[in-house]
């Protein structure tokens, strides 16, 4: 009886992705309990995420990929219009405008859009699988350009370039020609100027201080500092748990958020780095591999994606932790506090599931 | 042929798939490589440098948070400052047992259930280092008890920190808003906006009204202290301090006992009211009534007093003067009239023999004045005193709704002010593609033949009303509305005054604008529809009263205000401006429920206009009461 049970919730589940993402759970528990000065109603706060995001998890690995192929489009379109609802009806907290007020709930569609854009331009490439002409890349980068816009003027510079990371992938994985890559590189590359123009005060500020912390102590690049404070003193084995005096005394900036790699790091040090940073490839290397093995261009691209994509949160976040990219304020996936990138990502990876328990079943068409 | 043809194609994109795959996990392998390298970088080859950092990283900037700015009205009166008090706070990290410590606490300070319950809220939303107040407000002997047991404990300590105040209360809430605790959400648009450094410290922030407008303003900039810590992280001494510096001052245009007689003349009544200058904008008197008290937000309010406060039937935290929709009823038809002298119809000496009923020509539909048997012999200008409906009935339709939409909004009806407030409602000025958009329906005659007369789809805004009033009353600019006079920067003493601002200018011809105008003088003498509310002035008032129905009248029902509902009951609407011959107030007011606007409005904008003009005030108590419901007026 018991068998039964466990096996039917096993079913879709791939147990060694599964291994891995509980780990890193485990470990960001373990961070967020000495991050945030031991709150046990912070960390309580966060295991409620996690278990609505694995509820959500096993709901969406149980979803069959074809329905997702068939929703693309939809849930693309609504996150639009919801996108656009926040750009006039948006309740504006001091300027930005990110939440929309749906009566019994709030939301930020810009999450949404995280998983919608490359659904459905998945969805949209595969449809032109084999009748596709350069218009149709065009076209699956409208998809991208226009809610990234969007995002960007709310503003949200960090959601943007996350969901233009992910656009490019999905060009990229479906065949753009070199030609064009070089083409558009040298294109973004002339554009660059025209973008710096239009960034905000503080973003500019945000690039400019990458280039020397040390101008701005106080200000900006005081978060890098104290990071790499905290990263350099870990050392080889790190302070211990707990015992991370940048973290503990107040001096780390984002502790529980942005910023806990700076505490892991300074608690475990470089040996425990480099085995948080192997589950991360495990976890990127099992997603690429349920990629390469999915029976269609639309699930292909999709799974692909997610692994890709999370690699990037990872990338970016710890790259900014250590002080090789400026502060863009994207949290480190499965690590950080926060409810809903949480959940979102657990949604993502329930997909890659379902795109890996039905590889059999899906029809080459 | 095809099949095979196709199974080719698929194992061709799977192939190219895979090679695509293969090259970003090598740029995926490079990247992992980087940050490895600089993990050696920082933990390996530079350990010595940052582990020596780290020990000496003894110095700690402690924020000092500046004083927000005041809110003051236009003769200089405080409306909003800050003061100090001391208040118990628990640093939870360095609390061995923290329901021990709150336990023992009890026995030497009182802890009302409140008090924990607000603990506890803050408690979950900030960090553990953060030292979170656990009850406001020490009386002296609590402190003096405190201070005595202070050994016992550690992570508890008094400390004194900046209060908001509100020293008139409910005066004028909506128009100064009120501050709260910064939540989630706040945190969240801090960080984006790139103000965390300024906001340390800093645990509050504008949430409403001009106090969240103007927040930027407001607050002020946050000094830093540098500290020397112990290893304990306890100050040992202090190294440097930069100052904070003062938030702004805000000098409103309102004029606090102007603002104080409106909101008196309400009395009981729910409604709205803005005075303008309608030379300049400037708005003079901003009401919505009930009001709140914003001293309840300041330092997070309780959840209960939040539910009472949101859950009211009377809806105290709905801002009326910019969020109420109200149909304007016969107010509008001063603008009505002057649509149709703009487009050439309805000129003096044209009138109608008004029978009491308008019958729309096809259909035979016949729609009711106010009056039974009607007006007699109605022309323009009489049918703006007397409120005739019949003859706006009639020019409405032969206007047409295109044209008399598009007139509105000229004005501003249906579009938002952009005063200065967040979360205006823009107001609805229906027309036949709007109606097609949003009911799928063809605009009917009838409609237009009701809107004419304020009725129907169309709503406004208070001071939509209000800029309205101003345009017609200015000879057809239409003006900014702006809240504030004058910023003052308090560091360098510098005064920022906002400049007064044309949005257009409507040109009307004199000589229909003067007809209007005669029209709306008349409304406030012997035989207008208002004559009470001008009897006695020893000034010359424009005005138009307006009624808009809560509930639909059954054909043969009667309306009886005394047999009804309270809350069924016609609401009051009133414009007018004063001097009629060089207006220097713009008024527009709604009383929710208030039956008739003549009798139940009009008191009030007669009581504004008397203190504005002649500076009166108002003599007593029952001389301050709007008029009774039943009056020998009707609209």
């Amino acid at each position: 009886m018991l068998e039964r049970l466990i096996s039917r919730l096993q079913k879709n589940i791939d147990s060694i992705l599964m291994i891995f993402i509980s780990s890193a759970l485990v470990v960001g528990l373990f961070t967020l309990y000495s991050a945030s000065g031991r709150n046990i109603i912070l960390v309580l706060n966060q295991l409620f995420y996690i278990g609505l995001g694995l509820i959500l998890l096993w709901i969406t690995a149980r979803i069959h990929p074809k329905y997702y192929e068939k929703l693309a489009l939809p849930i693309y379109v609504v996150g639009l219009l919801l996108l656009l609802g926040v750009m006039f009806f948006g309740q504006s907290s001091h300027g930005a405008k990110r939440w929309l007020n749906l009566g019994a709930f709030k939301m930020q569609p810009s999450e949404i859009m995280r998983l919608a854009v490359p659904m459905a331009m998945a969805w949209y490439l595969s449809k032109r699988e084999n009748k596709r002409h350069a218009i149709d890349y065009v076209i699956a980068s409208l998809f991208f350009i226009l809610p990234v816009a969007l995002i960007i003027n709310q503003p949200d510079l960090g959601t943007g370039l996350l969901i233009t990371a992910s656009g490019f992938y999905i060009l990229f994985l479906a065949g753009l020609s070199w030609k064009f890559i070089a083409g558009g590189s040298i294109g973004l590359f002339s554009l660059a100027p025209v973008i710096w123009s239009h960034l905000h005060d503080y973003q500019k500020n945000r690039l400019l201080i990458l280039l020397d912390p040390s101008q701005d102590p106080l200000g900006s690049g005081y978060h890098t500092i104290q990071s790499s404070i905290a990263m350099g003193s870990g050392g080889l084995i790190g302070k211990g748990w707990l015992n991370g005096t940048q973290g503990q005394l107040d001096f780390l900036p984002e502790r529980t958020t942005d910023f806990i790699f700076a505490v892991f790091s300074e608690e475990f040090g470089l040996l425990g780095n480099l085995l948080l940073l192997a589950l991360f490839a495990f976890i990127i290397g099992r997603s690429l591999m349920i990629a390469s093995q999915a029976k269609n261009t639309f699930t292909r691209l999709l799974a692909a994606n997610i692994g890709l994509t999370f690699f990037t949160y990872i990338f970016i976040n710890i790259a900014m932790v250590s002080g090789i990219m400026p502060v863009v304020g994207v949290p480190l996936p499965l690590i950080s506090f926060g409810g809903t990138s949480m959940t979102i990502i657990l949604i993502s990876f329930g997909i890659l599931m379902s795109v890996h328990s039905h590889k059999e079943l899906v029809g080459s068409s | 042929m095809s099949y095979i043809k196709n199974s080719q194609g698929i194992y061709k994109s799977r192939f190219f798939f895979k090679r695509r795959l293969a090259v970003l996990s090598v740029i995926i392998s490079i990247a992992f490589f980087v940050i490895i390298g600089r993990f050696f970088y920082l933990q390996i080859f530079k350990y010595d440098f940052y582990k020596g950092l780290s020990e000496n990283n003894r110095i700690a900037f402690v924020p000092n948070v500046p004083n927000r700015g005041l809110i003051l009205d236009r003769n200089g009166i405080i409306l909003v400052d800050n003061y100090f008090d001391y208040t118990l706070e628990i640093t939870p990290s360095k609390v061995a047992s923290l329901n021990k410590t709150i336990d023992d606490l009890k026995s030497i300070v009182e802890l009302s259930a409140g008090d924990l319950k607000k603990f506890r809220k803050m408690l979950k939303e900030g960090s553990t280092l953060e030292s979170i107040p656990i009850k406001v407000h020490l009386s002296e002997t609590e402190s003096a008890r405190f201070a005595a047991n202070k050994l016992r404990f550690e992570g508890v300590e008094i400390k004194s920190r900046l209060f908001r105040r509100y020293p008139k209360g409910a005066f004028a809430s909506h128009l100064i808003g009120h501050i709260n605790r910064i939540n989630e959400e706040d945190k969240e648009a801090i960080k984006k906006l790139g103000w965390q450094q300024n906001y340390k410290g800093t645990d509050s922030i504008g949430k409403l009204g001009i106090e969240k407008y103007y927040e930027t303003r407001l607050h002020g900039k946050t000094g830093f202290q540098e500290v020397e810590m112990d290893a304990n992280g306890n100050s040992v001494r202090i190294l440097d301090s930069t100052p904070s510096i003062e938030g702004d001052s805000i000098t409103l245009s309102i004029d606090s006992n102007l603002q104080e007689i409106a909101e008196n003349a309400f009395n009981k009544y729910r409604g709205a009211l803005v005075a303008l200058n309608p030379k300049n904008g400037e708005v003079l008197a901003f009401v919505s009534r009930p009001n709140f008290d914003p001293n309840q937000f300041v330092g997070g309010i309780d959840i209960d007093e939040w539910k009472l406060l949101n859950e009211s039937l009377d809806k105290p935290m709905l801002n009326r003067a910019i969020n109420g929709l109200y149909p304007p009823g016969s107010t509008i038809k001063p603008f009505v009239a002057l649509a149709a002298l703009e487009n050439d119809i309805r000129k003096p000496p044209f009138n109608i023999k008004d029978p009491g009923f308008f019958t729309l020509p096809n259909s035979g539909h016949t729609y009711k004045d106010w009056k039974p048997f009607g007006h007699g012999v109605v022309d323009i200008v009489m049918a703006i005193t007397i409120s005739c409906d019949t003859f706006f009935y009639g020019l409405g339709v032969e206007l047409g709704i295109n044209k008399l939409s598009e007139f509105l909004s000229r004005f501003g009806f249906g579009q938002a002010t952009h005063i200065d407030m967040f979360g205006e409602s823009g107001g609805l000025l229906p027309s036949p593609e709007w109606k097609q958009k949003r009911f799928k329906q063809p605009w009917y005659l009838g409609e237009t033949v009701i809107t004419s007369i304020g009725q129907g789809y169309i709503l406004v805004t208070p001071l939509q009303l209000a800029q309205g009033v101003a345009t017609l009353a200015n000879g057809g600019l239409v003006v900014q509305p702006r809240l504030v006079q004058s910023i003052k920067n308090n560091q360098t003493g510098k005064i920022e005054i906002f400049k007064n601002k044309t949005i257009r200018e409507l040109h009307f011809k004199s000589e229909n604008l003067a007809l209007v105008k005669d029209g709306m003088m008349n409304v406030t003498q012997p035989g207008g529809t208002a004559a009470s509310m001008g009897a006695g002035a020893s000034y010359k008032i424009a005005a138009k009263t307006g009624t808009a129905q809560v509930v639909e009248m059954k054909a043969n029902q009667k309306y009886n205000p005394s047999r009804m509902n309270e809350r069924h009951r016609d609401h009051a609407l009133f414009i007018a401006y004063a001097p009629a011959e060089d207006p220097t107030i713009a008024v527009a007011l709604i009383v929710e429920n208030g039956g008739h606007g003549g009798s139940t409005a009009g008191p009030i904008a007669r009581k504004l206009m008397d203190y504005y003009l002649l500076k009166k005030v108002p003599l007593n108590k029952e001389d301050n009461k709007v008029g009774s419901l039943e009056s020998e007026f009707h609209d």
